[in-house]
Formats: C-alpha cells, structure tokens, sequence
C-alpha cells in the first residue's frame, strides 16, 4: 500500500537548485514505471519549493501537499525537511511516523541529523533506507537491529576499515528478525552491567496575566539505558502507579501485566531507549516551581517602552531550580532592547525580534530581574499584545508529580546488575501570558 | 557545488593516503572528459580483485546515484560483482542493479542466476535477500521466474522467507498484472500463516492486490485479531484499517439499534394516545414499522476486534493510536468510543506534523455532534468525547499557525452551554496575537459560537462590535463580515450597530468588509432611513475607485434604495448606474444593464419591474456558519482522503454498515467443532450420573469398537447383574438413546430451545434414579465414563463428519491440520482416563483456544444455553512465551476426575513452540512444594517441534487450600519456574443429592459452618440459566433440585478431604439475594462465598 520514498531536502533557499540527495531512490514505489524512471523526478519536489516559499515560516509547510499525482508528506526535524513522495492512499501518520524514525536512526547513527552529517555519510544513508524500506513498506526500524545490519560510523573504525578493508556491513546476519523478540539483538555481552532509568517530566502550563494557571499538566517519560548481558527479564514496579494516567509504551512492555498489576514486566531493548511516556492527569493540581512578575509597557506615539520582569522560585520542594531561561518573541516593532538583568547575561536578536535571558540558578535571596527600556520604530502604531513569556527550567532530582521508582527486578540471568534511577523536573510548553 | 568539499573527506577518510586519485568530484560534472574518463576508472576499479578497491568504486557510485547523477553506462562493470563474496560490495551492488535493471534489461539478467542459486541457501538470510533484490528488478521477462520463486517461498519453513515472499507478491503485481489470479493463491496462502513476522506484510499485500476479495479473511479474521498485539508496528497499523473495512461489511450497525429505540420510542409516545399504559396495539405498530426488529446483540467476532485493538491506544507509535482510534470510531458503540480522546489528546504532545493531522482528525470527530440530528442518524455521536480535555487545545503563542488555526477549530467544536465563558475568554487573548491569520480565525470561531449557542450571541456580538474599533485593519474587517452574518439572523433589535457600521465606511478599505457594511445597510435599509441614501451619496462619489465587488454592492444598494426610497435616491442610483454602464468589468456592466431594466419601469418590461421589490427585498434565510470539517466525515478517518478532503488514488471508500448481518459462520474455523463439542460437554454432564447410579458395577469390559446394540446389551446385562434399579435404568436408557438418535438426525438444526428441554429431563432423572435404590460407589466412576465416552465418541463421529471430510481434502491446504486438531481434541477429551493415565500429546491449535476464550467472554447467545462450562477459570499462563523463549504454556482445569488419585485436581497444562528449534524433553522438574501438596507429573514429551502445540494432563493435590504449587519445568537446556495457584471452586468436585439429603446435611452444618453474604443480582443476571452458569463456572459444584423456584441449591465435597460444600443461592425477583454456603471448612466456606459473589454481581 504505501509507496514511501524519502528525500532529504536542505532548507536554505539558495541551495535548493544545487546538488541535494534522493536518497530514496532504492526505496521507490514501484507502482509506476515513469517514477522509476525519472530518479525521484525533481520536478516533484518543485512542489514542496513552492509551498516552503508560500509558508513565511518554516514551521508553516503543510506536511501534506497534493500534487497533480504524487502527494508529498514531509516533516521537518533539525532544519532539514525530509519529504517522501507517495502515489496512493496511505495514513499519512504512518509516513510521518515513518520519517521521523529516519531522522532518529540518522541521529542515532551520525550523532547528529544535519546536512553535513547526512553528506559525509552517503553511502550509510543509502543501506540503511535500504534496509529499513522494502517496495515502499518499512522493514527493519528497530535500531538494534540496524546496528547489527550496518554499524555505525566511528573514527576508530574509519581508520581500522581502510587500513584492513574491512567494511561498515556486518558480517553476522542479524538474529533480531528472526526472533520473537525483534527489538533485541542476542548474544549482548557486557563487563559491568547496568541498568539506568531517567525519569522526566514536563511541566506544560499556560499562566495568564495575573499569575493564575490557565492550565498545566505533566508530561513525563522514562528513559532507560540498558546494558545488560544475555536476555534479562525486567520488571520495574512504581511506588505510586495510579498516579499515571495515560501510558504509552515501547512494544517490548507486557501490557497485561500492566493492566493487572501495574508492573512494567520487559525484556529490554539493548541500549537507549524511550520505556514509556505517560501524563500525569490534570486533575492533580500542578505544583508551578516559578512565578513571574513582569510589567511590559509600550507608550502611545512615542518610540520607547519599558520592560521588567522578575522570576521568584514558589513551590520548589527544597530543590534549587536550575538552568533558567526566558525566551520572549518581541513584537516587530521593536527595534532594540536596552536592559540590565540582575543575574545572568541576556540576548536581543534584531532580525529575528528574540530576546533571550539565560538566568542560570535561583536564589530566595536575591531575585533576579531584567529591566530596561524598549526602542521602537518611530511613527509604528504600539504594538496591541504583550509578547508572552516561554521560560525554562530543570530542577535536578524531584519529579513534580510525585513518581516514584519502587524497585527493579531481573529474571532469567544470574549476574547482579548495577542499578540506578535519576529524576529531573524540567518545563516543558511552560508560557506566561503578559 | 558545495557538496564538492564534502565528498572529497568522504573519498579521502575512506580511501586512505595510498590510493591513487581516482576521477574528479561527480557533482561538479562540468567537464564531460573528466566525466568520462572517472567512468574508466571506476571501471578499472571494479575489475580488480581487491575488495576494498570494488567497495571504494561501489561507494563512489552510489554516491553518485544519490546525487542524481546517472550512472548507467556502467552497467556491464557492476553486474559482474554481483556474485561478490564481500558482503557491503554484494549489498551496493543489489542497490545499483534494483535502480537500472529497468533500462539495461539484457545485461540484468546475466544476474538473475546469481539470485536462483541464492533462493536455494540453506540460510534462511540468504535466500530472504534473493528473493527481495530478485522480486525488486523490474524486468518482465523474468516474471515466471520471479513467480516461481514467490510460491516457493511462501511455503519456505522460514517465516523470515515467507515475510520476504510477502512483500514481492505487489512488486510482481505492479510488474505484471496479468498474475492475479495466481498471486492471489500466494496470499491465500498467506494469509493463513499463523506467525505475527508474516501477519502485517501479507495483509499489505492483500491490500495492495486484491482488497476486493474481503472473503479470503473470513477465515483469517480471528486469528489476525488475536495475532494482532505482536506485530510490528507497520503490520499493525495496514491490519487495523483492513479489518476496519472487513467489518464493516460483515456486522450491523452498533449504534442501528439506539437509533431504532429512539424511533420506537416515538412511536410508543403517539401510540399511547389510543390506549394507555402497554397497550398491544402500540407495540404492534412499531413491530410492523420495524418487521425485522430484533434486540442488536453484537456479534462476538465485532467485540473480538474491539477488545483485542484497545490495548494499541498505548502503542507509543502515533499511527498505531489512529488507527486504533478510526477503528473505534468507525466500529464501536457510542459509549465506547470515548476511550480514544485520550490516546488523541496525548498525541498532541508529540511532533508538529503528528498533531497537524491528529487535529484534523480530532476536528472531525467533535464535528459529528451537530450533525447528529440531520437526516443521517446512524452517524456515531460521541456527545463530548473531548470535552474534558478542552484546555489541552489551548493555544500557545509559540505554536505553527496551522496549528493555532486546527486547535481553534477544535475549541469551536468544543464550545457548548457550559463552557462557553472560558472558551471566550481564551479567545480574548487571541485576538491580540499578533499573527493576524490567526487573529482572523479567532474571529470567525466567535461567530461561529455566537450562532451556535444562542445564549452569548449577543456578547459576542458586542465583543465584536468593540473590535470595530481596532487598530488593525484585517482585524475590523473580518468581524464585520461576521457581524453582518451575525446580524442577519435578528437584525430588527440592531439599528445601532447597523449606524456604527455606516459611519466606518469613512475609513475601513478593506473591499470584502466594505461590501458586507452596503449589503447590510441595502438589506436593513428600513432600520436606517436616514443614513441609507448619505452612504449611497458617499459611495456614488468614489465609485470609480472603488474594487469590483464593493460597486456590485454599490448597485446593489442603489436599486433597494431606489425601491424603497425613491424620493431621495432616484438620481443618485441613476448616477451610479451610470458610472456603472461604462465600467470596465464586464460583470458590472451587466449587472447595471440588468438592474435598471428591472428597477425603472419602461414600457415593455412593466411585468418584473412591478415584482422588483419583491425580487430586491425577499427575505433571506441567515447564513449558517459552519466547520469546514463538516463534510469530511465521508471520509475513512485518520486516511490520506480525508486529510486532503479530496479522493486521493487509491482510497477505498469505507462501506456502509449492511442491512442484514451476512452469514457469521463464514469466520467459523473450528467453532462449529466447539459448539457441537459443547453440546457433547453438557450431556455428558448429564450422562454422568445417569450411568453411574443406573449401571452399578457394570465392568469396564467393553470394547472401544463396539456399536451400539452390543454396547446396549452389554449394558442391560451388566445392569441385570447388579439387579436393583433395573427397570428405572433401563427406561431411561432408552428414552437416552431416543434423544440421542433425535440429536444426531437433528444435529444441524438443533436449536438451543431443544437443548434445554433436553436438560431439564435429564436432570428430573437423576432423583429418580437414586431414589430407585441404586447406590453410588466410587468404583463405578470409572467404568461408566468409560461406557459413556464411547457413546459420545460415537455421535461425535456423525458430528465431526464435515471436520474430517476436510481432513481428506488436499494436504496442502491449511485448514486441514485445523480440523484435524480439533478433532484430536474431542478425542482427548473423552479417552477413559482409566485407560491411560496421561492423555497422548494432542495438538491444539492456539488460535482455536484463544477463539473459545473469546467467545466464551462474549454475550453470543451460545453461552447460556451452556449450563456448566468446560473447565474452570478459562485458560491461564503459566509461562508466557518470551520468558519461555518460545515455549508458551497455559492451563486449565479440566474438572474431570483425575484418573491416578482421586483427590487430585486434574489440570490440563498447554505447550506451544514458537520459538524455531523444537523444543526438547520437557518435563517437570523437582518440585518444592508447600506440605500437604502433591503432584502427578506428566510423562516427559520427548520433543514439540517448532508451531506445534501439544496438551499434557496433570495432577495436583491441593491439600484443599489455595496455596499455589510451585515446581520447575524443565526443558533439554532450560529450567523455568512456575506455579499454578487454583481458584477455591476447583479445589471440590460436585456430588449429586436430592432435596432431602441437601436438607438434611445442611441441618449439621450450621453455626460456625454457615457463612451467608446478601448481594443484590444485577439485571444482567436474573434469569435461572445466567445464575446456574456463573455459580457453575465459578465453583466446580453440582446442581440439586429445588421445590422452590427462586431458590438454587449446589452441592460438592472437597477432593482431599471429602468434606460436603453445600452451597445456597436464594433469589427474589426484585433482585436481592442471599448466598449461603455450608462446610466444615471455614476458610473454604469463605472464600467460596467471596468468589461467588464477585461472580454473580459483576
């Protein structure tokens, strides 16, 4: 059914006719002698110039385009747009999902999913497409078993393949296919084993002017390192699971398990990997780690305002918050920002209208605070909206909501891992209405 | 240009310092030469026969395939390495020959032999790869090749091969069309694989080359169902959206039946007027209304697939949840459609393209409630699936503006009575975003509240009037767009803002809102008298300058004007006719020409002029405003078509429900077998103590192979030796026999109505029997299930008569090994236990056990009629089969005697390999058992190959308590740990009282004996046949009859100690009930109590 082919697309403009990679040709709909004949036809992608261009922001492509007769499905990841060209009716979260599963074995692989990465390792781009898309349908996602299929690029290996000639395609078929277990590879090894568990969680919230809270929730992800020889059995109980109201899990969990004991029982994947992602219901009220008071002021007919804002901890359970920053979109009509933060440096991109203040770590003590004044452009009407303020923080070993890891069990090998859970407290989509 | 530095590390890092300098940069191709002659290299490169020179070249190569560069011409160099031994050099050049196999057909099949020597690989790998590269060039002669290599492997032992086989069915259907129909018995044979590696990739190929043929997934479709949690992610989600397809053509309408009660509903309303209260007369006529009106009762196959894909909501795959969440809102009832808002709401935390069609999607699912009451009930109406999650479509200022724009939508779809204050004040603070599409949209949603919920109309009226006022200009020109729409719907009570909207006409440039202030002010002219002809005035002024649809207003109101008011206006509207006559657009030309003719009498078109006011000033039915979703839902959701809203190639439309349930025994695999062997089950049950009371110490002497009439004389010899009980036993061995013969000529047909009738005879012996005088010995148990296990295989061998035709056709087909299954099933069932302690390793396929479980958790209307289950608790893990690396194992507890040891409980144990090595001597290893307990292992089985499965029988003496046995099994190379706890109701077997035993023994158990809970019966379970088989199904006890009907009595001993459980339910009709249980064991007493009750309020 869906014919997904992928091209990697740059976005600067001004390359867009020069070189560019079709990397999906191997893995072409074959529905079409023409398409295969006309090497992902570039005239196709004509198509996605013109909507990029009629989109202001880059962030505005429609990730479905109709053409007269391919539909073009993109997502944009890291500045580059990844585009797959399809012929047929096809889910289109089934492409997306698709790509986005490119980019993360890109990144997985080359460390980082940039253009230069993607360049430098065309070949590897070219197995791994063809190894993860067969006739359009994907085949081996599973990072696991990629690996075994294609290692990954190192420098040491680099230096031994042109000294021995030995190659990046391993020489051992991969197990992991064959297996009912796909998302692991047998035979894992390790001296020391380890098993670590981070749990994250998000703090969304809109806060509006006054300070109350529109609405917050929390958004929370367990994400495990696994390096833990042979096949160890898992299962990972929580002190408080009712807390966890919606759960989605990595395919390796035991779902029944779940529904009756509220255990995580798995067999773990080897290596990184995202254990489930879960919200935590909004019904709980959200415990909000800072407050913000701000007065932001644009005069009538004159060409200055004025702008303060100060950040108080409030609710941080004894921990510090760390890793404060406030990112602001300024109204176009700003033309500079003359400011003085108290703490911490602060930044003012002209073009891009951005003001940034990288705060660092709150203390009661003293709070800090940004006050200046505003340049506008003379004779512009004052801008009608207040930006809002999108803030970051991280609060090192609490989760907000309460989660808590009660212990780590391992079945089926003998050996005595090494254990560990980490918890941080970040905001996620954290924004104050001014 | 600027990929030339870039390839040159790449060349560089990869080459070494060593190697000569090959060619010049692919992607600067400027110089043809230099093109050229970098081919010559290339080619000298592949010709040697050092490896790492062919990869350096393949590399070289590919890179530039990737580029877009062609590399055609070097066709003949490539395909001679294509036998290479270096793997990555073999792997780029499969990715070289896939790409221009197509133009240089001739040189592209000195490779294909390469490919049929690789089919034939003992490693399963290899031939996979073969099959794919082969199936993946596009060159027609060697489409017969290519089929022959399909077929072969589809039947490939391995499923990796058999997936790869899979996948080249559409690559030789694109190719070849002409190969359907041979293609299509590839995927029937397929689809009949019972592997999850092969399940996603043939459904594709199902969908890709015959998705008409819905009939080939008949007999597929439980077992996809059940297959469907362990697949891949990609299979899951092609499996959901074909199966959401096949049931829509094969079950009814889950919500056909709420639209009738409403109908009916009404009607019984009018009805009542004739006669009160129920009068038959109403009822009559909504039964000839509605002739084919039956209570919907969904069909256990539709509940199968809702239960088995709800799980998927948490797949952490956004296109699993969708379709998962189509599925539900496409198939499932209304009340269960809910269950997705929330999977949906967490998608929209995930990637901005994910939420961009999540959105959408949800736009189009919260649209359905308005719809609800047009003409198309059917429709599902989730009435505020979504609503409690409302604020998670709050919008951010950092969002995508086609974000902010689906989010908005979502919010208006939302808005109702209740929440429309906060849903107002959010929009407050959109309106200052300074994203003015957004802003616009923000507008147009508060109109679209506003004719929505007529309760804030008028705020929002005013909330947009003040915005009238606003700075910006796009801003004051889409409210008043909306305001005139807004207006038009009540315009007497708004005079004023009419005036306010006149005055604006001064400043506000923007053409679509300039029309929309003269059209309101054309139409309403009566409420502003006097301001009408001074914007006229205004407007005949700038005229010229004016965008082309503000003067077709301006003519617009100048005619209206001239009708109402021709005092004042008659010269202007002549003026602007005019100006208009002599404009350059052609439309406005002829709309003056046409106007005056109208307006102005003449002589020769008096007739219209004299209709003009009418034809100018109809009234005019307010416009509605609507989502833009509202017609998507034609559309299967969560599908490229409906994102589009367009048909897009290759959409298959999503059928209507049918009228008329086709044929549901069309995805009977084995339940035919089943039900018939429920049937068996329950006379058995019946049997039972009929032979043994009647036959006494008849010996267990007969013969596996006699036929009836000899069975029936040795039985009626037997029954003369015993000599007491004689005549009774022997009526009712005839009368047995009678029924019997009844059965088997009626087998087909044999409604459940009979089969109750059947019962209650029997179960009026059973008394009769032991008050004959017969007494019961433990000795006779064994004989007469003996006795009785013949006659039953005997009717059995009528009943599998179908089953075992199909044995015999050809051993190809997969059904085959099904029926024979089964019926290797009955046969165990029914082997004398005395006969052989340990049943042969019988073979039960997983999908038929898992089909029984499905339908036994289902309301089908089998279950009733089954008065005592089959076993105990359904079927268990033991061992599931990841932890068992293959090997799954299950039980159940059979409730049949245990044949070495009268006080154990028989447990049948499940083995399934799945693994791809047999798995080999498994046994039970050294238990380490609680005191008390004990256990009858079950003889080694040497070896279960891979797919098989195979049902061991054993024993285990649970000491009557509910400690679990915990033991080891052990296989060649592994051990595993497990334990089987039993429920307290399997821990007794029944035992057969009359009414005045049951009296009597209960007479000594009382006091500390006695426990009794009150429960109240939910509805669900009021009926006689419900409560016995949720009594029965808990605990493993026997029925005894009662004088009294709302009172129910069962009666069992415990199997180690013997001890009578008598158990007493005693319902009254309003549905509050007492159980009372009787035993000298307490703790048994107590939790028998609790676990009936769970049982019977559930």
């Amino acid at each position: 059914m869906p014919g997904v082919e992928v091209t990697t697309q740059r976005l600067c403009r001004a390359t867009l006719r020069g070189p560019w990679l079709a990397a999906g040709i191997v893995a072409l709909h074959p529905m079409s002698e023409k398409h295969w004949k006309s090497v992902v036809s570039q005239s196709v992608c004509d198509y996605f110039f013109e909507a990029q261009e009629k989109a202001a922001d880059v962030e505005n492509v429609p990730p479905v385009i109709s053409t007269p007769h391919h539909y073009l499905i993109s997502i944009y990841r890291d500045k580059l747009f990844f585009v797959s060209v399809i012929q047929t009716e096809v889910p289109p979260l089934f492409v997306i999902e698709f790509l986005h599963r490119v980019a993360d074995t890109f990144q997985d692989y080359f460390g980082e999913c940039s253009e230069a990465a993607i360049k430098d390792n065309v070949v590897i781009v070219y197995e791994l497409l063809e190894e993860m898309l067969d006739n359009g349908f994907p085949l081996a996602t599973e990072s696991n078993i990629l690996k075994e299929l294609i290692k990954p690029p190192t420098i040491l290996r680099s230096v031994v393949n042109s000294i021995t000639g030995s190659s990046n395609v391993g020489d051992t078929l991969p197990t992991g296919q064959l297996s009912n277990i796909p998302w692991r590879r047998a035979g894992v090894k390790y001296t020391n084993n380890e098993a670590y568990f981070d749990v994250v969680e998000e703090i969304d919230a809109i806060i509006d002017k006054s300070g109350s809270t529109v609405f917050a929730e929390i958004q929370g992800v367990i994400d495990a390192c696994i390096k833990l020889s042979g096949m160890p059995d898992l299962s990972l109980s929580f002190m408080n699971p009712r807390l966890l109201d919606d759960v989605s899990f990595h395919p390796c969990i035991r779902f029944k398990r779940w529904e009756s004991e509220r255990v995580l029982s798995f067999i773990p994947p080897d290596g990184n990997f995202r254990l489930i992602s879960y919200r935590v219901s909004s019904q709980n009220l959200v415990a909000i780690p800072v407050y913000v008071k701000h007065s932001i002021s644009f005069k009538e007919n004159s060409s200055c305002g004025r702008f303060d804002i100060t950040i108080g901890p409030k609710q941080n359970m004894g921990k510090t918050i760390e890793a404060i920053t406030v990112t602001v979109h300024m109204p176009k009509v700003v033309l500079n920002m003359n400011l003085t933060p108290t703490q911490g440096s602060y930044t003012f991109d002209p073009v891009t209208k951005v003001l940034t203040w990288d705060v660092g770590k709150i203390t009661p003590q003293k709070l800090p605070s940004l006050k200046g004044l505003v340049n506008l452009q003379s004779g512009a009407p004052k801008p009608e909206e207040n930006p809002s303020l999108n803030i970051q923080f991280k609060i090192q070993q609490l989760a907000i909501s309460g989660l808590k890891v009660n212990r780590l069990d391992m079945y089926g090998e003998k050996y005595k891992p090494f254990k560990g859970v980490k918890y941080v407290t970040k905001a996620g989509k954290f924004q104050v209405r001014t | 240009m600027s990929a030339a530095p870039a390839y040159n590390e790449d060349k560089g890092g990869s080459a070494g310092p060593g190697e000569p300098e090959y060619g010049h940069d692919p992607a600067s191709g400027g110089i043809f030469s230099s093109d050229y002659k970098r081919h010559d290299d290339l080619k000298a490169m592949l010709d040697t026969n050092k490896d790492s020179l062919k990869l350096e070249a393949m590399k070289r190569i590919v890179a530039m395939i990737a580029r877009g560069k062609n590399a055609s011409d070097l066709f003949p160099a490539v395909v001679k390495n294509v036998a290479c031994k270096n793997i990555e050099v073999k792997k780029l050049v499969y990715v070289y020959l896939v790409r221009y196999a197509e133009e240089q057909q001739d040189l592209a099949l000195l490779s294909i032999s390469t490919f049929q020597r690789g089919l034939k690989d003992p490693n399963q790998l290899i031939r996979a790869s073969a099959l794919r590269v082969l199936s993946s060039i596009r060159v027609p002669i060697i489409v017969p090749i290519m089929m022959l290599a399909i077929k072969e492997a589809a039947s490939d032992m391995s499923p990796y091969v058999r997936k790869t086989a899979a996948h080249a069915i559409p690559k030789l259907y694109s190719l070849d069309s002409d190969q359907k129909d041979q293609l299509i018995e590839v995927i029937e044979k397929l689809l009949a694989d019972k592997t999850t590696l092969v399940a996603g990739s043939v459904v594709m190929a199902f969908e890709e080359v015959c998705p008409e043929r819905i009939d080939l997934i008949h007999k597929n479709y439980r077992k996809l169902c059940n297959l469907l949690i362990d697949v891949e992610e990609w299979g899951q989600v092609v499996i959901i959206s074909m199966l959401t397809r096949y049931a829509r053509t094969q079950f009814l309408s889950p919500t056909q039946n709420e639209s009738l009660l409403e109908e009916n509903s009404e009607k019984a309303f009018y009805g009542s007027e004739e006669d009160e209260a129920k009068g038959p007369g109403s009822e009559e006529a909504a039964s000839t209304a509605l002739p084919t009106r039956k209570p919907y009762v969904m069909d256990p196959d539709h509940r199968l697939l809702l239960r088995n894909t709800k799980p998927l909501l948490q797949s952490r795959s956004a296109a699993v949840v969708m379709a998962v969440a189509q599925l539900y809102f496409h198939l499932a009832p209304k009340a269960e459609v809910g269950v997705i808002a929330k999977a949906l709401v967490r998608l929209l935390r995930s990637h901005s393209e994910v939420q961009y069609v999540v959105l959408q999607n949800v736009a189009t699912m919260s649209i359905k409630r308005r719809v609800s009451t047009g003409p198309r009930p059917a429709l599902v109406v989730q009435q505020g699936m979504f609503e409690p999650y409302l604020k998670s479509f709050y919008i951010r200022s950092t969002d995508p503006t086609q974000i902010k724009i689906l989010k908005l939508e979502v919010l208006t779809n939302l808005a109702n009575e209740t929440n429309i204050p906060t849903v107002l004040r959010e929009f407050q603070t959109y309106i200052r975003s300074m994203d003015k599409d957004f802003v616009a949209a923000t507008i147009q949603a508060i109109g679209r509240c506003a004719t929505n919920i007529g309760r804030v109309r008028d705020t929002c009226l005013n909330g947009l009037v003040q915005l009238l006022s606003n700075r910006d200009e796009l801003v004051v020109a889409e409210s008043v767009v909306v305001i005139k729409k807004l207006l038009q719907m009540q315009p007497a009570q708004h005079g004023e803002i009419i005036k306010h909207l006149a005055k604006l006409t001064d400043n506000i440039q923007v053409p679509m809102a300039r029309a929309s202030i003269l059209w309101l002010i054309g139409e309403y002219c009566e409420h502003v008298p006097r301001i009408a002809p001074d914007v006229l005035r205004k407007m005949a002024k700038s005229f010229t300058a004016e965008e082309d649809i503000v003067k077709l207003q301006v003519i617009n109101l100048a005619a209206k004007l001239y009708l109402t008011n021709s005092k004042q206006t008659k010269l202007l509207t002549q003026y602007v006719l005019s100006l208009a006559k002599y404009d350059q657009n052609y439309d406005i030309r002829d709309r003056a020409r046409f106007t005056r003719q109208l307006i102005v009498p003449s002589e020769q078109g008096g007739a219209l002029s004299r209709h003009a006011k009418k034809l100018f000033l109809a009234p005019k039915p307010a416009p509605v405003l609507e989502s833009s979703f509202k017609d998507r839902d034609h559309f299967q959701l969560g599908s490229l078509s409906h994102l589009l809203n367009a048909k897009a190639t290759g959409y298959q439309e999503l059928p209507d429900w049918p009228e008329e349930a086709p044929d549901p025994s069309v995805r009977n695999v084995e339940v035919p077998e089943w039900t018939k062997c429920s049937n068996r089950e329950k006379r058995k049950e019946k049997e039972k103590p009929f032979y043994s009371d009647s036959e006494g110490e008849s010996g267990p002497t007969e013969s596996a192979d006699s036929d009836p009439e000899s069975e029936s004389e040795s039985e009626s010899k037997s029954s003369s030796e015993s000599g007491s009980g004689e005549s009774s036993s022997e009526s009712d061995n005839e009368d047995q026999e009678e029924d019997e013969e009844k059965g088997r000529s009626s087998e087909s047909e044999q409604s459940e109505e009979e089969g109750k009738k059947k019962k209650m005879k029997k179960r009026k012996k059973v008394p009769e029997g032991q008050e004959g005088g017969s007494s019961s010995d433990e000795g006779s148990d064994s004989s007469s299930s003996s006795s009785e296990s013949e006659m039953t295989s005997e009717t059995e061998e009528e009943q599998v008569e179908p089953a075992s035709w199909r044995k015999k056709t050809p051993p190809s087909s997969k059904s085959a090994p099904a029926a024979k299954e089964v019926s290797l099933l009955d046969l165990e069932d029914f082997t004398p236990p005395s006969v052989q302690p340990v049943s042969p390793p019988t073979v039960v396929s997983t999908s038929l056990a898992a089909d029984l479980e499905g339908l036994t958790l289902t309301d089908s209307p089998l279950v009733p009629s089954l008065l005592s289950p089959v076993s105990g608790a359904g079927r268990q893990e033991l061992l599931h089969r990841v932890a068992g690396e293959g090997l799954a194992v299950d039980y159940t507890f059979s409730r049949q005697p245990f044949s070495g040891d009268p006080h154990m409980v028989s447990v049948h144990i499940h083995f399934s390999n799945s693994s791809d090595t047999p798995i080999k001597g498994l046994h039970v290893g050294t238990p380490k058992l609680p005191p008390g307990i004990s256990i009858q292992e079950f003889p080694e089985i040497e070896s279960l190959a891979p797919g098989e499965s195979t049902t061991v029988v054993m024993g285990i003496n649970f000491c009557d308590s509910t400690q679990a046995a915990n033991f080891q099994l052990c296989t060649q190379t592994r051990q595993f740990y497990v334990s089987i706890q039993p429920p307290v109701g399997e821990l007794m077997a029944p035992v057969f009282l009359s009414e005045n035993e049951f009296k009597k023994e209960q007479a000594k158990l009382t006091g500390m004996n006695e426990i009794t809970e009150k429960l109240t019966l939910p509805d669900t379970c009021r009926s006689d046949h419900i409560v016995v088989q949720k009594v029965t199904a808990t605990a493993n006890l026997g029925r005894v009859p009662c004088g009294t009907s709302d009172e129910y009595r069962f009666a069992g001993r415990t199997l180690t100690s013997g001890s009578l459980v008598l158990l007493t339910l005693d319902a009254r009709p309003t549905g509050a009930a007492q159980l009372t249980v009787n035993s000298e064991k307490m703790v048994i007493g107590t939790m028998l109590v609790k676990d009936v009750v769970q049982a019977l309020t559930q």
